[in-house]
């Protein structure tokens, strides 16, 4: 049995599933039975100042038959009294002592308000502080939220001020609604973060009724932009972590992942480019805490398939396998090759190719079934007819490489090589 | 002892209820849509006889355009609807979906087109408009799938159609030959109203062609004539006996089943179904429906060689009719003119014979089955003096055409069961469709083009071929 337990910055959680800052981690009642259901540890919903929030607040984006493809939402922080969820986090943290408490901060815009929440956060036993500087929505406003993570300076600045204070760790949460993580990632751990977590929701429209003409969620005739998560934001995460991990600056602290996780396979890319820990939200809110069994169960399994003993084993290792489109190999060619046992006949190979990419596959007319087969002269190579084949395994691309050695693109330049002729 | 009234009102009501109840709502009619792969030039198109666009069609369920989705079913076949209910899927468009080949479940395509075309004929969508009267008369006899759905086309064309119908109602086979669980009389009403709402076509009822119309006639008062009329009684069996009290033919059953409501309909406590084919099936399962105490099919072939699709066998064997196979009827036995048993030869099968099956050949054994009511479902007539009289050409009765629909007769077309001899509804649906091309193509060779323009789906074949369609 491996061992999943996590160690961030001396905060340990038997497993690295963390809920994230958000409505799940909002109150003692969803906390317990989080804790319960087996979750490493939570980030408490962010407390701050006193906001009140409207109804409805999430919409969601639905793709065919699953429903929370995409997820947003339009509610601010904790609308809670702060010594409520100051008494809460405090019994939370007596009642399960082995599982991480970090409590989500987002203070009036000077030195003092950050100080004073610090202090009264320190106080409930709490493991660790995580700055919302991405808050896209009701916050930015006020000067708060992600109008924070979007300028370096002042995030730095708000940096500095916590750190004056806090002698717990402090993570520092990006936004994704910039150009680039990496400026505010530099710049907090410049001030002295002791990690980042990212990332927050992205601004999002999700969608029009096309009845009444409103965009959702609707507040009386009316929506607001909203952050969006679950699992189509998930390759964009991804991204925005890699960065993180690759920058010489930033990948010096530890990261907690967040961005569209559900499953222990979603886990494990995260923590393969780089992710200490992993926070899950829009996943429980659709399906309850209970979907950490399996994440554990598979985690476990993975790791020891793969000979892995520890997570400290395999964070980071896909980091060095994202690399510059200039680096890639010219000389290493793949065609598509399909199965004929095990084709069904579908064509949708067939259309994906001929509409819209290489003419490479051939078709042979048959009542009812047609017969495909790849033009090998012709095929590229871009997996696309692989990607929209229903059946597992049905199109393999096959190496062809077009020479041994390996070739990028500046050395293709340099030699005068021909491009290609079709 | 053949009786009627049998059952209680809510026994027929249970008997005769939908036997492919629709989906309970949208959200199962997406889980199922939703699975369609969206194949290109897909199988199941190809195995419909109208192509009607199958994935085109459940796509459109998908993305709320249940309007478009009807549409583009009516614009293949008009009686999409009713073909949803009595089309043999399982050897058609779900045999060939490409699930099959996973070892899956095939896309419940009759029950997705009965989920968009039901909401159409009931909110009585105008999905069609027809192009303005270009003057040209055009006489169908006939208003059942094929005479209707040629009537269809041409209207959209702008034809002024005159239906001749020798029943009270529309809809033909539809509406007086098939088991009351596939379809109901009302439905069928509701889908005759449903094609006629597009408009230029008048149906004439109780005009029977040789009886109150005839063809030269109709040549003279139109500028062409299609013949849509079917076929007729059941074959006769030729063997003593036939003419005794009890002895049926199964098209006459049927249609009194569908006319004069279940408690009238007098049936034996122990019945014989002769034929396999789907009448057959249709027959066997409403006598016992009705209240049969014992219903056995007989069958001189075995069930490898039956006309039936596995899908209607198993309906009557879940109704607990008995399979009497590789048994031909010999001689009808009765007692004061009434039926009191079949007797028949026990077969053996031989050589493969002209039909592509192996020939039943008798044993020289018999066997006899007590029964009080034979019904014959060994196949139907086709109205072979009537077409003779006229001076069709026809093969046993069967009307001659080239080009899927040109009869001997200048000016006269014809298509449907009365072509080939009865097949199902959908293959009558587009032997109207060809009919209505040919007959366009008679009367405007120039304007041939509009025809092209109404089909909104071909295939690689058909552009290859240049085939016209509708």
């Amino acid at each position: 049995m491996a061992d999943i337990s996590a160690n961030f910055l001396g905060i340990k959680s038997p497993n690295p599933f963390w809920l994230a800052s958000a409505p799940p981690t909002d109150k003692k009642i969803n906390v317990l039975r989080a804790f319960e259901a087996g979750w490493g540890g939570v980030v408490w919903k962010t407390l701050g100042s006193q906001v009140k929030n409207v109804s409805s607040r999430y919409s969601s984006v639905n793709f065919n038959n699953t429903r929370m493809m995409g997820f947003n939402n339009i509610e601010l922080i904790s609308d809670r009294p702060l010594q409520i969820n100051l008494d809460e986090i405090r019994e939370c943290v007596r009642l399960f002592p082995d599982r991480a408490m970090i409590v989500s901060l987002m203070a009036d815009n000077d030195k003092q308000s950050w100080h004073d929440i610090i202090a009264k956060v320190e106080d409930t036993g709490a493991h660790g502080i995580e700055l919302n500087f991405g808050c896209p929505h009701g916050m930015t406003e006020r000067g708060m939220g992600a109008a924070v993570g979007q300028d370096p300076e002042i995030a730095k600045m708000v940096v500095e001020w916590v750190m004056e204070k806090a002698t717990i760790p402090v993570i520092t949460k990006l936004t994704p609604n910039v150009h680039s993580v990496v400026p505010t990632g530099k710049a907090v751990v410049e001030a002295g973060t002791d990690a980042l977590s990212l990332i927050n929701t992205i601004q999002s429209v999700t969608g029009i009724d096309l009845d009444t003409l409103v965009p959702n969620p609707y507040v009386a005739g009316k929506s607001v932009f909203g952050g969006y998560c679950g699992p189509a934001v998930k390759p964009i995460a991804l991204k925005m972590l890699t960065t993180i991990a690759q920058n010489p600056v930033t990948s010096k602290v530890p990261v907690s992942g967040i961005g569209g996780i559900s499953t222990w396979k979603d886990a494990v890319e995260f923590m393969l480019l780089g992710s200490t820990t992993v926070q899950v939200c829009t996943a429980v809110m659709k399906h309850g805490f209970r979907i950490v069994e399996d994440m554990c169960e598979g985690l476990n399994n993975w790791m020891d398939e793969k000979g892995f003993a520890t997570i400290n084993d395999f964070i980071g290792k896909s980091v060095q396998n994202i690399t510059h489109w200039e680096d890639l190999d010219i000389n290493y060619h793949i065609v598509a090759n399909i199965n004929q046992d095990k084709c069904i006949h579908c064509g949708l190979c067939y259309i994906a190719c001929e509409d819209t990419s290489h003419q490479s596959i051939n078709l042979t007319y048959g009542k009812p079934y047609n017969t495909y087969s790849i033009k090998e002269e012709e095929c590229v190579g871009c997996n696309l007819c692989k990607l929209v084949c229903p059946v597992e395994d049905c199109i393999t691309m096959v190496e062809q490489r077009k020479g041994n050695e390996y070739l990028n693109w500046k050395e293709f330049q340099l030699r005068g090589l021909p491009l290609n002729d079709h | 002892m053949i009786e009627s009234n049998r059952l209680t009102a809510e026994q027929y009501e249970q008997n005769f209820s939908d036997i492919h109840p629709p989906f309970e709502n949208k959200e199962a009619a997406l889980v199922e849509a939703n699975r369609c792969l969206f194949c290109y030039d897909a199988p199941c198109i190809k195995q419909c006889p109208t192509s009607i666009n199958i994935p085109k069609f459940i796509k459109q369920i998908t993305t709320d355009n249940i309007k478009g989705s009807a549409h583009t079913i009516f614009d293949s076949n008009i009686f999409g609807g009713g073909c949803s209910k009595v089309c043999p899927v399982e050897k058609l468009c779900e045999g060939s979906c490409v699930y099959n080949l996973l070892h899956e479940a095939p896309i419940p395509i009759a029950k997705l087109q009965r989920y968009s075309t039901e909401k159409a004929i009931r909110d009585k969508w105008k999905l069609f408009e027809r192009k303005p009267s270009n003057g040209l008369k055009v006489a169908v006899v006939g208003a059942g799938p094929a005479g209707l759905s040629c009537a269809h086309v041409l209207s959209r064309h702008g034809v002024d159609v005159t239906v001749f119908e020798k029943e009270s109602k529309g809809g033909g086979l539809m509406t007086y030959g098939i088991a009351a669980y596939k379809v109901t009389p009302s439905f069928c009403q509701d889908e005759v109203d449903f094609i006629l709402s597009l408009g230029g076509i008048e149906i004439k009822y109780d005009h029977e062609l040789g009886k109150d119309i005839s063809i030269e006639e109709l040549q003279k008062n139109y500028d062409a004539v299609y013949l849509g009329i079917g076929v007729g009684l059941a074959n006769k069996l030729n063997i003593p006996g036939e003419e005794l009290q009890g002895v049926e033919d199964a098209i006459g059953f049927i249609y009194d089943i569908r006319t004069k409501g279940y408690p009238n309909i007098s049936v034996g406590d122990r019945v014989a179904v002769i034929g396999m084919g789907m009448t057959a099936i249709d027959a066997a399962t409403q006598a016992k429906r009705l209240g049969a105490k014992e219903v056995t099919m007989v069958y001189r072939r075995t069930e490898a060689q039956k006309n039936c699709t596995q899908h209607e066998l198993d309906i009557a064997l879940l109704d607990g009719c008995k399979m009497q196979w590789l048994a031909a009827p010999r001689e009808v036995i009765g007692e004061n003119g009434r039926v009191t048993a079949l007797v028949c030869d026990i077969m053996t099968l031989g050589a493969t014979d002209h039909s592509g099956k192996p020939a039943p050949e008798p044993t020289g054994q018999t066997i006899t089955l007590e029964v009080d009511m034979v019904i014959k479902a060994t196949g139907q007539n086709p109205f072979t003096d009537l077409i003779n009289k006229n001076g069709i050409e026809n093969n046993r009765g069967k009307v001659a055409v080239k080009d899927n629909a040109v009869t001997n007769i200048d000016g006269v077309f014809a298509g449907g069961d009365c072509v080939n001899g009865g097949k199902e509804v959908v293959d009558a649906v587009q032997a109207g469709k060809d009919g209505a091309a040919a007959i366009l193509n008679f009367l405007q060779p120039k304007n041939i083009a509009s025809i092209h323009q109404l089909n909104s789906y071909s295939t690689d074949e058909r552009i290859a071929t240049q085939q016209p369609m509708l």
